[in-house]
């Protein structure tokens, strides 16, 4: 068979993460968010504009999972035993945010409090563990014998904590442009006002990752730094720049939709940037898709099932997306 | 912790998240079905008794539903996290069947859900239902890929280890394993048992606070037509998996009825009580009705069947708590056929909403078959060991390298957050369901369609300040 499998699946498992970090991006930013703004109508509307949708965003993390396990058996064991307390901890965060959403409707006044601090922390450690996850990824991991083979705290560096709360600064940047995007009035001149700010300062965090990563990981060096990849990629670095600036101008203006969409830009093209620099390794820094692939029989098998389904699952995401469209105001509760 | 060793402490890791998980997605499958079929009800008769449920039991899916998404996120992280010998081993199969539940089923629940919960005025009315039947037959998909997986694990076919790995060579065979069909009907009609007896009980309360209102009846009604229906088929269906589980794992049954060795030429009896001792290779204090074993066991007098003592002591699952898991899931489900009977002579008599010792017993019924669920499943994955994929995989070679202190950290979050975070999440559910349906006439606008179901009823679960 002419088709590469691994080369598939590694899209399609890039494409789920993606898809993960952009959508669940925004709702644990609304969390991200909370400590910003006390009022409960405001709280409450904040909620409301991810209430229908959450449960689905979180649905591509477990596709990650277990497309993971179906096609690189061996990257879900090793990446996962290694990740072990910071992905305890993501979904301890998880777990608390997402009850928290039917919670704290359900509350007694007197509890109510308690669920919106569940619903701000729960976001906080879930970001932070995705993004010290992610620094240990870039970091790599030690593996003997087809399992991992270091200890239960070797992701924890000072690289991975900035990570961490560079993934916390982004969501924050996606959650504020979404509902820059999905309310009106004192709430949506907060948001706009607090965007700002923190667009530059994940400006600051992707420029210090990008910086870090080259130099101490040599092989990202050489990935980025060598003719013709200097030129090839050029582009990745130009194109943050450009979307900053768009976004710092849009939020300046009277934009809704416009300050989301570039933010979307921004994390897709941080988030390419990171393919490039690991590419083809599925378990830093050596084993590569190839090595890691699953049988053939296991890959085709579920290939053809998400070919297949992944399209009827962003038509009917869209829909939902479509039903639930426009502004969420104040008072009009789902609940 | 407690001197246990690191396999141990990931083996209850492992159990106790999953026995909590279990509950919810019982309830969820359950109850999804059931909405579905009261807005059917409520489309077709436009009575508004149906409207008034589906508006009472959708609040209560929703905080249940919530609770079995984030709890299951944890079980399809840990068998990397924990068991990536496993992973590494199996994950070829066990991956692909997850990819798919996740595929066909996760997203489907997800993606009709919140027009399900929060879109009434978002869609119209045919949507709607169109949504809830998208996330009742989710909640059906995803319970037949799971029990693939598991029961692959159990009567594992259609593979090859090649290289250290399994190799799957036929997919129908790995997914129509030998237990699958027994496990899937088992298990689904479980569910459905279950949330009968859930709806059941929550009507029987109502109705013994003298709140006999036409919604409380018919909740009371549907949910004994089911249990009485669907008890006795669940006895049958137990049966068949019964059967199937001596022809594939018959050590699993020899531990469950502590039964060790045969006399030539002698029948089986039925042990209904006494204490298998593993080590004495003996069940103490038996208390056995003769001949009862091989009639219910091999269908026919003087049938035999393997004794635990046929079996190297290694290979052996710990007959102890098979035999007291087991007893407390029949023993709970003869109680339920005995409901439902009970339940079903009293609707001929015409006394089914005023006899209180009636309404006490299925009351007290509520938590029944989650508690048998849970024996069930106790029962089925504990005497699969010491294999975790039967006979080709053993538990001890599964386990992620972590030390006994780091699981032993993790397991006490999990158990503080599970039980502070869930068990407010079913004492919510509780006082959802304490509080009763509503009926409010302003709910539907001239079309008979409502206006704001959920938004007409406060939503905290104060029980004296509901507003009703």
């Amino acid at each position: 068979m002419g088709i590469d499998l691994p080369l598939l699946w590694a899209i399609i498992i890039g494409f789920g993460l993606m898809m993960y970090v952009i959508m669940d991006g925004f709702d644990l930013g609304i969390g991200i968010l909370f400590p910003f703004v006390t009022a409960r109508a405001d709280r409450d509307t904040m909620v409301n504009t991810v209430a229908p949708v959450w449960d689905g965003n979180e649905t591509w993390l477990v596709l990650g999972g277990a497309a993971l396990m179906a096609a690189f058996p061996l990257a879900y064991a090793v990446i996962l035993s290694a990740l072990y307390l910071p992905l305890a901890a993501m979904l301890a965060g998880l777990i608390w945010r997402g009850v928290a959403f039917e919670f704290r409707f359900k509350a007694d006044e007197a509890h109510k409090w308690f669920w919106d601090q569940a619903f701000a922390w729960g976001s906080y450690i879930a970001a932070f563990s995705q993004g010290v996850a992610l620094g240990a990824f870039i970091d790599g991991f030690k593996v003997t014998g087809g399992a991992y083979d270091g200890g239960a705290l070797d992701w924890l560096t000072p690289f991975s904590l900035f990570t961490g709360a560079g993934l916390v600064i982004a969501y924050a940047l996606l959650g504020a442009t979404w509902l820059v995007m999905k309310t009106d009035g004192a709430l949506q001149r907060r948001m706009r006002a607090l965007a700002r700010p923190v667009t530059l300062v994940l400006l600051v965090v992707i420029a210090i990752v990008s910086l870090w990563t080259p130099l101490t990981h040599p092989q990202v060096a050489s990935r980025w730094f060598s003719f013709p990849e200097i030129v090839l990629f050029a582009p990745v670095p130009v194109l943050v720049g450009l979307s900053t600036i768009g976004l710092v101008v849009a939020l300046g203006r009277d934009t809704h939709a416009a300050p989301f969409v570039l933010a979307l830009l921004l994390l897709f093209l941080g988030y390419s940037g990171l393919a490039i620099s690991l590419w083809p390794h599925i378990i830093p820094p050596a084993i590569s898709i190839w090595d890691a692939a699953a049988p053939p029989q296991s890959m085709g098998f579920t290939l053809v099932g998400a070919l297949f389904i992944i399209p009827f699952i962003l038509v009917y995401t869209a829909w939902s997306y479509y039903v639930f469209r426009g502004k969420v105001t104040a008072g009009e509760g789902y609940h | 912790m407690f001197g246990l060793t690191a396999l141990e402490l990931a083996r209850i890791q492992f159990g106790f998240t999953v026995s909590f998980h279990i509950i919810f997605p019982a309830i969820t499958i359950g109850l999804a079905s059931y909405l579905a079929v009261l807005e059917g009800l409520w489309l077709w008769k436009e009575d508004a008794v149906y409207r008034d449920l589906y508006r009472f039991w959708s609040t209560i899916f929703a905080v249940n539903f919530a609770m079995g998404v984030v709890s299951g996120l944890v079980m399809a992280y840990q068998f990397g996290t924990n068991w990536s010998y496993f992973s590494s081993f199996a994950g070829s199969v066990t991956g692909p069947l997850l990819a798919y539940e996740v595929l066909t089923a996760f997203f489907l629940e997800a993606g009709f859900l919140g027009v399900m919960l929060f879109g009434w005025n978002k869609v119209g009315p045919g949507l709607h239902f169109f949504a809830t039947l998208m996330v009742a037959a989710g909640t059906l998909i995803s319970a037949t890929w799971i029990l693939a997986s598991n029961s692959w694990m159990q009567t594992p076919q259609g593979f090859e280890v090649i290289g250290g790995r399994v190799v799957p060579v036929d997919w129908l065979k790995v997914i129509f394993n030998p237990s699958f069909p027994y496990r899937l009907a088992h298990m689904t009609v479980a569910a459905y048992l279950a949330t009968a007896l859930f709806v059941g009980a929550s009507g029987a309360w109502h109705l013994l606070r003298g709140r006999a209102t036409p919604a409380v009846r018919t909740m009371l009604s549907m949910a004994m037509w089911m249990t009485v229906v669907v008890a006795p088929l669940q006895v049958a269906i137990g049966d068949a998996h019964g059967l199937n589980t001596l022809a594939h794992q018959p050590a699993k049954i020899a531990a469950l009825e502590g039964h060790w060795q045969n006399t030539p030429g002698e029948s089986v009896p039925l042990i209904l009580f006494g204490w298998p001792d593993m080590a004495a290779e003996t069940t103490r204090y038996a208390v056995a009705i003769p001949d009862l074993g091989s009639l219910i066991l091999t269908h026919r007098w003087g049938g035999q069947i393997p004794g635990l003592k046929e079996f190297a002591p290694d290979d052996r699952p710990n007959a102890t708590i098979l035999f007291w898991s087991f007893r407390a899931m029949v023993g709970l489900g003869v109680l339920m056929v005995l409901l439902g009977v009970w339940g079903l002579w009293l609707r001929w008599r015409g006394a089914l909403y005023d006899t209180p010792l009636f309404l006490w017993f299925a009351t007290l019924m509520g938590p029944a078959g989650l508690a048998a669920i849970l024996a069930g499943w106790l029962t089925t994955e504990i005497g699969r060991q010491p294999w975790v994929v039967y006979g080709v995989m053993r538990t001890r070679d599964a386990v992620s390298n972590h030390s006994a202190l780091a699981l032993s950290a993790t397991l006490a979050l999990f158990i503080v957050m599970y039980f502070i975070v869930f068990g407010t999440g079913i004492s919510y559910m509780l006082k959802l369901v304490a509080r009763g349906p509503a009926h409010d006439d302003h709910a539907a606008d001239d079309k008979g369609r409502p206006a704001r179901p959920l938004s007409a009823a406060p939503d905290a679960v104060e029980l004296t300040s509901g507003g009703e």
